[in-house]
């Protein structure tokens, strides 16, 4: 890089490397960003670009490396130094206090004596130089997500922010709210400041940064101009050369006589999932992958486990659906109560009379026999089992009657391989006996290796490819037009 | 002997509103119901049972007990179920709701023992007493242990085992724990069974307000609770709002109570030495069971 590049770096990040337990978020990383320019940070989930940016805001400390800020070596013990430097971040989920007005909030984190009047002079002062405006009176709950981004931006802007750090800034936003937003960082950018734009859309970064960084499994492996990369070759950047042989075979080894079994389910979901109107038809004897990003199927899987109602359209579900939430600690098991009060638990809602814990108790037992849960006893509480054997019980309750539909989320997460495998297994052996599957998971291997199908959900479209991890990470990330 | 069979019986009877209003507080705690107003439906079904025995005491006969119980139950329950529709309905936090109605409740004694229900002499704020076919049978003949104790051990045991045997208890008791599972994994409708936790609630407590008045004071009159409901609040707390506990706790916070008055009298203590023990006793079990890991579910609980 010339010199002249140098002198308009205002924050350089210098081989930071930070481990969380035995996982390596962050190897060696050096990123630079540049005054008057857009920088995309670009990476699938769990790359560890969310942890640079925290390490950049002073959230979370390095385990080495270093930063530069204008040049000169800075330690950022905390945010509050960061904001005191220029960097200020917008966060994916935003910080707002809902029941205070625009002003307010954008006097919170200030200091010293509160002055209307300087706050109101601050906001003309930045929807001159912006464009960014709000009403200051406006309490922020009356306020769209567009809105409270902007407001977060502008709250930003207020602390005298040169760097701006945006973390997924358009996945709340729709298209039109897109390109005002990026109008505003362009405005902002041209005036001198520098913006971090943390997104997984390949689009969007595309189009509107000038540099881009792309991380994978911790590491750079490409640093360069937008314009001298492709929308395929940043793919294969942040995907990686899928490395194995597309195992197509086993999806095909589908049951005939099952999947000649008339479709299970059929959905019409409203525009609110998915734009336009999702059709979906769920045949027995299928697994079925969802693949999404950050949390735009889990009211689709909440729809189609009848966990949750749809605002509009039809469902015809089974009355018994077995259902493994992501959150297992909260959602599927109750802490305090023991293994065989927890099966009892499952559709607890629909049961009379007397309860009969002999039968509770022995199924239990079965479930633990048979699905290799470790318990020291067959009454202990979740709390004696490891993560694994509570998801392994979990599974077992679920799939015990053998309900004709089965709905996970991310089932395998935070599981060694050993559960994981097993848990694969019980799903295809489920599949085998005339299940319908339905997982989302945002882990691709996972998806390409159990799903049948898989079915790509996002804001503006769901499609439907095969289960091949190429395939669907190119259609995550909007690029298999081609 | 006499004298420690007297003792010993109104320990008893004391104890008879502390345990089924305990009861009433352990049922709303364990299905995730703050019900705080135990007081205040206490007295409504004081009212209920007063109004009742007193018009209905001829044409019923013997009934008249069972009828004017019943009544203390749905009164308690409808003034449970103001504070349990605003919470369904408004999400009013019924921590404030109940409070608030326990001061509506003890002014509205007041109002009518000066008022519309008060004796034919106009001399002494209260009602009437009720006819003797119109009070509870007594247990032990001779003393003033009447028949109400013996239907609180016997709440408390259909309580224990509807906790433990039933469908509905288990839903209760798994809303109470985890609102969040007892939806997801149970698909239980924890906004209909919290809410009927909150009417039942509000029932026992009623009865415990109706036996007081056929049972022991036989009218109605201002500070007929000693903050019963009140009291209530430890005695559950301190069973760990297990029922057949709870019946433990109850005596014991009446052999307190009425072991104070006694001292208070033959020696000159002060009664309120009572209350600074029962609060001692309910800090020590609240830190043991904190000591313990074990969470007092419902008062530790996440909403």
């Amino acid at each position: 890089m010339s010199a002249d590049t140098a002198r308009d770096s205002v924050l350089d990040l210098h081989e930071i490397t930070k481990q969380f337990g035995s996982v390596v978020a962050l190897d060696r990383v050096s990123l630079r960003i540049r005054r008057g320019r857009i920088a995309a940070l670009l990476g699938e989930n769990g790359a560890g670009k969310t942890t640079l940016m925290r390490i950049a805001f002073g959230m979370i400390q390095p385990d080495s490396g270093w930063m530069e800020v204008n040049g000169n070596r800075r330690r950022f013990a905390s945010p509050s130094d960061a904001i005191a430097a220029g960097v200020g971040m917008v966060h994916q989920q935003f910080s707002l206090v809902p029941v205070m007005t625009v002003a307010d909030n954008v006097a919170l984190g200030g200091r010293g004596k509160l002055s209307t009047s300087q706050i109101l002079g601050t906001l003309k002062r930045i929807a001159l130089e912006t464009g960014l405006e709000l009403d200051p009176f406006t309490k922020v709950e009356n306020l769209g997500s567009a809105d409270r981004q902007k407001l977060e931006i502008i709250r930003t802007l207020a602390h005298d922010a040169k760097i701006m750090i945006l973390d997924e800034p358009t996945a709340v936003l729709t298209p039109r709210d897109v390109s005002d937003l990026f109008r505003q960082l362009k405005t902002f950018a041209a005036s001198g400041g520098a913006v971090v734009l943390i997104t997984h859309k390949l689009a969007d970064a595309r189009a509107h940064a000038d540099d881009v960084t792309v991380l994978r499994h911790g590491r750079v492996v490409l640093s360069s101009h937008m314009s001298a990369t492709t929308e395929d070759s940043l793919a294969t950047a942040m995907l990686g050369r899928s490395s194995r042989a597309i195992t197509q075979a086993k999806a095909r080894q589908l049951d005939e006589a099952a999947s000649s079994v008339a479709s299970l389910v059929a959905v019409v979901l409203p525009d609110r999932i998915a734009r336009p109107p999702l059709n979906l038809e769920i045949k027995a004897g299928e697994i079925l992958g969802i693949a999404a990003l950050d949390g735009s199927a889990q009211l689709l899987l909440r729809v189609l486990a009848g966990r949750t109602k749809p605002r509009s359209g039809h469902i015809d579900l089974p009355s018994r659906i077995g259902f493994v939430p992501e959150n297992r600690a909260d959602e599927a098991l109750i802490p305090e109560f023991s293994l065989p009060e927890n099966l009892a638990l499952a559709d607890a809602g629909s049961r009379h009379g007397l309860l009969s814990w002999g039968s509770f108790r022995q199924h239990t037992q079965e479930i633990i026999d048979d699905f290799d849960v470790r318990t020291p006893d067959t009454n202990a509480l979740p709390s004696q089992l490891s993560g694994g054997n509570q998801q392994r019980f979990v599974l077992g309750r679920e799939l015990y009657d053998k309900p004709p539909l089965i709905i996970l989320e991310n089932p395998t997460q935070g599981l060694d391989l050993n559960a994981t495998e097993f848990i694969h297994e019980r799903l295809r052996k489920a599949r085998s006996d005339g299940a319908a599957v339905v997982f989302y998971s945002s882990d691709l291997d996972e998806l390409a290796d159990l799903s049948d199908r898989v079915l790509v959900v996002s804001r503006s479209k769901v499609e439907s490819v095969s289960p091949d991890r190429d395939q669907i990470g190119r259609a995550l990330l909007g690029t298999n037009g081609s | 002997m006499g004298a420690e069979l007297a003792l010993f019986a109104d320990s008893l009877v004391r104890s008879t509103p502390l345990i089924i209003a305990g009861l009433a507080v352990a049922l709303a705690f364990r299905g995730g119901v703050f019900n705080i107003g135990a007081e205040g439906q206490l007295l409504v079904g004081a009212i209920a049972a007063t109004t009742v025995s007193l018009a209905g005491s001829d044409a019923l006969g013997r009934f008249i007990v069972v009828v004017s119980l019943i009544s203390a139950a749905l009164a308690g329950a409808v003034w449970a179920g103001i504070a349990a529709e605003l919470r369904r309905r408004f999400h009013v936090l019924e921590i404030i709701s109940t409070i608030m109605l326990n001061f509506i409740a003890i002014y509205l004694v007041s109002f009518l023992v000066r008022g519309p229900l008060q004796e034919s002499t106009h001399i002494y704020p209260q009602t009437e007493s009720l006819a003797a076919s119109a009070r509870l049978p007594l247990l032990i003949p001779d003393t003033r242990l009447h028949m109400g104790f013996a239907v609180a051990v016997a709440i408390a045991a259909l309580l224990s085992w509807v906790f433990r045997k039933t469908a509905a208890g288990f839903r209760i008791r798994a809303t109470g724990a985890s609102p969040r599972a007892a939806l997801t994994a149970g698909r239980i409708d924890i906004s209909k069974t919290s809410f009927l936790v909150f009417l039942f609630s509000g029932a026992l407590a009623g009865i415990a307000g109706g036996i007081e008045v056929t049972g022991v004071t036989f009218a109605l009159y201002e500070n007929l609770s000693p903050g019963y409901g009140y009291t209530a609040i430890a005695v559950a707390l301190i069973a760990g709002l297990s029922p057949l506990g709870i019946i433990g706790s109850g005596i014991f916070f009446g052999v307190l109570e009425t072991g104070a008055i006694a001292l208070q009298r033959e020696f000159g203590v002060p009664s309120s030495l009572a209350s600074v023990v029962e609060a001692a006793f309910i800090l020590g079990a609240l830190a043991l069971a904190a000591m313990k890991g074990r969470r007092i579910s419902g008062f530790t609980a996440a909403r």
